[in-house]
């Protein structure tokens, strides 16, 4: 079989799906979807569709991995079978196992540990549906979901992927991008301080096509940043919303 | 589940120790922050292996060897041939390494090196396909950690380079879609030779080549591999620290510039 070669950038330089060469794909962020969790996020970045959730910081279990100066954090970056093209054996693979401790990483430093010695902290992220750039879309669902669990943060962090296709640098890269084209880029940011949590890459690029695809994908994390923060304060605006009418139905009661 | 690590136990101020030697632009064994330290490589040190290497690393020692044989081809490349690298931490080589399945840190190290000899195309898998879409050959290669003084990536992907390119197979020819060997010997084919850097944040300074101690006190690490056209084909940050992208940027380029030489000095020692 030979990889037929699709044309990822068009004659007037727009992508597969019609986005310019530095343009995000369509995000939606939502936090708190989920009742039993201590926090939770649900973002789709492209058709990628993904749920993270934070249970504690609860008691260490087993007790011998607490850790006597700060919490444990642990991390499961998961792909449920369906969200691939091919059926992907639920087990977890080497794959999702370096992606859950490159996500742990990521995510680590923004995180206020020492506050809850020995306990532990558990981050799930459940890929329900992948179109490339899960891992960075899983970093910016978890950071929320972490906010959302009330866990004290020095601040959020925002995940996207800038990549090459067509011998050009581009942003956040679709899957038929990501399979044929010739580099990925995955970036995690911590917008604030400016310093990169998360960096991968593989495919071929030249050291000045990684300065600029390393500027462009921090750019877009800050992009991805302002829409984190947006989702946070909808969500405790409803939740204000929802307490001030409490207070009213009371106060009419009483 | 990937969990936050439980540092090693090491002494207060041995560790100070290290991080004010770094903060003095100095280290504990003496180099320079972007010196590596003394390197050899030993080919062809397990005779029933197709390939093999041996690498000290400084103290670090790792060993990979090749193994070669027909299997299934994955049906999106039918025409190709498989690469698998896989990693064991055997626990002889450091008190904190334990028998069993491969924890994250093993496999994380298999993937990166797996990521360099992938992406820079080093081998030319198409030239292994036997009958496409049945059956191709397989390389497997498998990196022995024996002693663990630091900076294992680095090792790794040299050990694991050398053995591919010491690897011999038979020549063979096609018969009935099965592989007829023939008396002739050549070599992997081989078309790019990556090679990996990995640098560590320190107290905010940047070393080259971590040995252990000063990996037990890092923030984090970036492993950058390039190719013998310079091009970055791989790259792996770790640990829980961060980067400024000054600091990713002033890594990435040294690392070229140093890829490029240990490239030339182990071709130099290989060929």
């Amino acid at each position: 079989m030979d990889n037929k070669q699709v044309r990822l950038l068009d004659d007037n330089g727009l992508r597969v799906d019609g986005r310019r060469i530095d343009e995000l794909r369509p995000l939606k962020i939502e936090v708190g979807t989920l009742d039993k969790a201590d926090g939770s996020a649900y973002v789709e970045h492209g058709r990628n569709k993904i749920l993270a959730a934070v249970y504690g910081p609860r008691e260490a279990h087993p007790k011998h991995i607490a850790l006597a100066d700060r919490a444990v954090i642990r991390c499961r970056y998961h792909m449920a079978p369906f969200s691939t093209d091919e059926r992907k054996s639920p087990a977890p693979s080497r794959r999702e196992l370096e992606l859950s401790k490159v996500i742990r990483e990521a995510l680590e430093p923004a995180v206020m540990s020492e506050y809850f010695p020995r306990s532990t902290i558990d981050i799930f992220i459940e890929v329900l549906q992948a179109d490339a750039g899960t891992r960075c879309a899983g970093i910016t669902a978890a950071a929320l979901a972490l906010a959302d669990a009330g866990i004290p943060m020095r601040e959020l962090v925002a995940g996207c992927a800038a990549g090459k296709v067509d011998g050009k640098v581009v942003l956040d890269l679709s899957d038929v991008e990501d399979k044929q084209g010739d580099a990925d880029l995955p970036v995690a940011l911590m917008p604030k301080s400016n310093v990169v949590s998360l960096l991968q890459m593989d495919g071929s690029l030249t050291e000045e096509e990684f300065k600029q695809a390393l500027d462009m994908s921090i750019d877009a994390c800050r992009r991805i940043h302002e829409m984190q923060r947006e989702a946070l304060r909808h969500r405790y605006h409803v939740v204000k919303d929802e307490v001030d009418k409490e207070e009213e139905a009371t106060e009419v009661s009483a | 589940m990937s969990a936050t690590r439980q540092f090693s136990p090491v002494a207060k101020l041995e560790q100070k120790t290290v991080v004010d030697l770094i903060g003095k632009g100095k280290r504990v064994d003496e180099r320079g922050p972007e010196d590596y330290r003394p390197t050899t490589i030993t080919l062809g040190v397990v005779e029933k292996a197709n390939g093999s290497a041996q690498v000290y690393l400084g103290k670090t020692k790792v060993l990979a060897g090749v193994k070669i044989q027909p299997g299934t081809p994955f049906p999106d490349t039918p025409n190709e041939g498989i690469l698998t690298v896989n990693a064991e931490f055997v626990p002889l080589a450091s008190p904190t390494f334990e028998a069993g399945p491969p924890d994250e840190n093993s496999i994380e190290l298999a993937r990166v090196v797996d990521r360099g000899i992938r992406e820079s195309k080093a081998i030319d898998l198409k030239k292994l396909c036997i009958e496409p879409g049945k059956k191709v050959f397989m390389i497997f290669v498998d990196v022995y950690v024996l002693d663990h003084d630091g900076n294992l990536i680095d090792a790794a992907a040299m050990a694991a380079l050398g053995a591919l390119v010491n690897a011999k197979m038979h020549a063979f020819k096609v018969e009935k879609g099965e592989p007829v060997y023939l008396e002739e010997v050549i070599p992997i084919p081989m078309q790019n030779y990556p090679v990996s850097i990995t640098s560590v944040k320190v107290d905010g300074a940047i070393v080259l080549d971590p040995c252990l101690e000063e990996e037990q006190v890092m923030s984090c690490r970036l492993t950058v591999t390039t190719g013998k056209d310079d091009n970055i084909c791989a790259m792996q940050k770790g640990g829980l620290g961060f980067l400024t992208p000054d600091e990713i940027k002033q890594i990435v380029s040294t690392s070229i510039n140093k890829a490029r030489d240990l490239r030339a000095k182990m071709l130099s020692n290989v060929k």
